[in-house]
């Protein structure tokens, strides 16, 4: 028992507890501030591109047809959406297709191979292969995968080609897709492995039965997290896949065309050029919309995966 | 009645193959597994088990007692070369299985570990169906045969098949952690191993778990040799043939090193120790 029971003050310092209100505030503006500049900007994507929607149907001679025209071409008032949606869908695949093989391979490399003293090395470097500025990709892209691998390979090559961004992306993502998915097959606990090995099983087998399985959805995550960025990649499609104003729709990835980002890119260079028109510069938020719905879905998508697998250890 | 024993990495075919068969009941006439001379292991420069010799024999349970970190589980994983996964862990010192050098430079941990199973302390199931942690090992192996038999044998030999086979496609984290260390014993025992290392099973188990799988070891030993490390005297004295004390030892810098004290059939180092080291320990009076 306490003896000064009757005068017992469990109430605080009133000076601490108001630093702490404080604190309190500050930290929760900064959170509310970041919120209202994303919703700002949500916000004035959506209207201004219902804007450019009605200006089409308005203005435009085809109307909302004008969406499914001959190719983009924004200041002639052709807004194939299929043309860019298609353009950006062949560089992210050919991305994926870069990065999901040389980025799982070195994520299974530095976790289940790899020494101690290697793996220390290695990963650092691997990372800054991160901070490589897009744009050196996309001149990297443009003056040496074009012309001294891809014209190798198929003389009709076009000087700015999907396949050259493609490549380039797929570059700039394997750190991303291999560093995530490390993560993902070092939560593997210890254990698992033990009991693979314990098994008999060779590094193969517990690195592609155990390892790798366990850690699917965190792969899976890192796969989408990849997809996501090389949807949203600007600077190498750009530079690499074209720059021109506008492109007819191209099957061939080794012709040049324009992506949903390098669109906007291209549209965005220049306000003298973007003035040719007041739905063309308005496009660019309708495609800066379409952009952010598909990262919006892929992210979501990879969080749930995310938190998935971190329910199961 | 040891079998040559091929452990160079090129021989995969018999890798599921039954052990050399049960011989003799008891212990006089059983012969030694695995010998251990003069072990001494260290994790990089820390001294973790010094000059230890025992040797195991066949159809027997072997306990390995002490207190804890006295590096009963380093010993036990000496005997399928798991310490190999550790960085930094060296042994030194012979240790043979069937007269083969364990640590000769033409063993392939792999193939030793086909032949010596292992349990661990947590049971560590795979995140896969029931079916699929016992066909584990011997698809691994490369096994070619009747998998559904290979699992309802198996499972069968670990008295777990009655309580499991309506759900074999259940994910193995469906089950009680009893259960769950029983299947682990049973995926150890699907390759067909010839031993098995059981590195304290029942630690994570409440009683009426513990009491089933001391039952199942001791119906396991007709077929396999078990080494068990355990921190449950009673379960030594229960389970096992012979026990091994170990202690540890105090540096003058603080450094611990683990040291066998005493070996011998079970019912001696529980009644008639000789040493005191173990007398006092397995009486309570320290550890
Ligand atoms: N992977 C490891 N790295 C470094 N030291 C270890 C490692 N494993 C065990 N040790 C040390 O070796 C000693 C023996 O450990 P262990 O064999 O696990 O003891 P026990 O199983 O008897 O409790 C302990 O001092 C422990 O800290
Ligand atoms: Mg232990």
């Amino acid at each position: 028992m306490l003896e000064t029971q009757g005068s017992l003050d469990l109430s605080g310092d009133p000076r601490r507890l108001r630093h702490e209100r404080t604190v309190r505030r500050v930290f929760l503006s900064a959170a509310v501030f970041t919120i209202l500049v994303s919703v700002a900007i949500v916000l004035s994507l959506v209207g201004e591109a219902v804007a450019f929607l009605q200006s089409i149907a308005s203005e435009v001679e085809e109307g909302l047809g004008s969406l499914f025209a001959d190719g983009w071409f924004p200041r002639r008032d052709r807004f194939d959406l299929r043309t860019i949606v298609w353009h950006t869908l062949a560089v992210s695949g050919i991305a994926m297709t870069v990065a999901t093989p040389l980025g799982l391979g070195a994520a299974i490399y530095l976790s289940e191979y790899a020494k101690p003293g290697v793996r220390r090395v290695l990963k650092p470097v691997l990372e800054i292969l991160a901070g490589i500025p897009s744009v050196v990709l996309g001149y990297f892209a443009l003056r040496f995968i074009t012309p001294d691998i891809l014209r190798n390979i198929w003389d009709t090559t076009q000087q700015s080609n999907l396949m050259a961004a493609g490549i380039g992306v797929g570059i700039l993502i394997i750190p991303l897709v291999s560093s995530v998915s490390e993560d993902a097959m070092q939560a593997v606990p210890r254990s698992l492995r033990e009991a693979s090995y314990g098994l008999g099983a060779k590094k193969w087998h517990t690195s592609l039965r155990v390892v790798f399985p366990a850690a699917l959805s965190g792969i899976v995550a890192a796969l989408i997290l990849g997809l996501s960025r090389s949807i949203g990649e600007t600077m190498v499609v750009a530079i690499a896949a074209g720059a021109t104003g506008g492109s007819l729709l191209q099957l061939s990835p080794l012709n040049g065309g324009q992506t949903m980002t390098g669109a906007m890119a291209s549209l965005a260079i220049g306000s003298d050029q973007v003035a040719g028109g007041v739905a063309a510069f308005q496009s660019l938020f309708f495609v800066g919309l379409l952009l952010f719905l598909m990262t919006l879905v892929l992210n979501i998508g990879s969080e749930r995966l995310v938190r998935r697998f971190r329910q199961k250890y | 009645m040891s079998t040559r024993m091929e452990l160079a990495s090129t021989v995969v075919e018999d890798a599921v193959s039954p052990g050399p068969s049960a011989g003799l009941a008891g212990s006089a006439g059983s012969s030694a597994i695995f010998e251990i001379q003069d072990l001494n292991v260290y994790y990089r420069d820390f001294h973790a088990v010094t000059d230890t010799s025992l040797n195991i024999y066949q159809n027997e349970i072997t306990a390995l007692i002490g207190p804890s970190g006295c590096g009963k589980s380093t010993v036990l994983r000496c005997l399928n070369r798991m310490n190999d996964l550790i960085d930094g862990a060296r042994v030194e010192g012979r240790v043979t299985y069937h007269g083969i050098d364990l640590y000769g430079s033409s063993v392939d941990p792999v193939e030793v570990r086909r032949r010596v199973g292992m349990v661990f302390q947590k049971p560590n199931p795979f995140p896969k169906s029931i079916y699929e942690n016992i066909v584990f090992g011997p698809r691994v192996a490369g096994w070619k045969g009747n998998f559904d038999d290979l699992v309802e044998e198996t499972l069968v030999r670990a008295a777990l098949w009655d309580e499991v086979k309506d759900k074999l496609e259940n994910s193995a984290f469906d089950l009680s952690g009893g259960q769950q260390q029983r299947l682990c014993i049973a995926r150890a025992i699907a390759t067909s191993p010839d031993v098995v290392l059981m590195d304290e099973p029942c630690s994570a188990l409440d009683p009426i778990a513990t009491y089933r799988i001391e039952t199942l070891m001791r119906e396991l030993k007709k077929q396999y040799t078990i080494v068990v490390v355990t921190h449950n005297m009673q379960q030594a004295a229960r389970v096992s043939d012979r026990t091994a004390f170990f202690s540890v030892d105090v540096g003058e810098e603080g450094q611990r090193t683990g040291r066998l004290v005493e070996y011998d059939m079970t019912d001696r180092v529980f009644t008639a120790p000789s040493m005191k080291e173990t007398e006092d320990y397995i009486t309570g009076r320290f550890g």
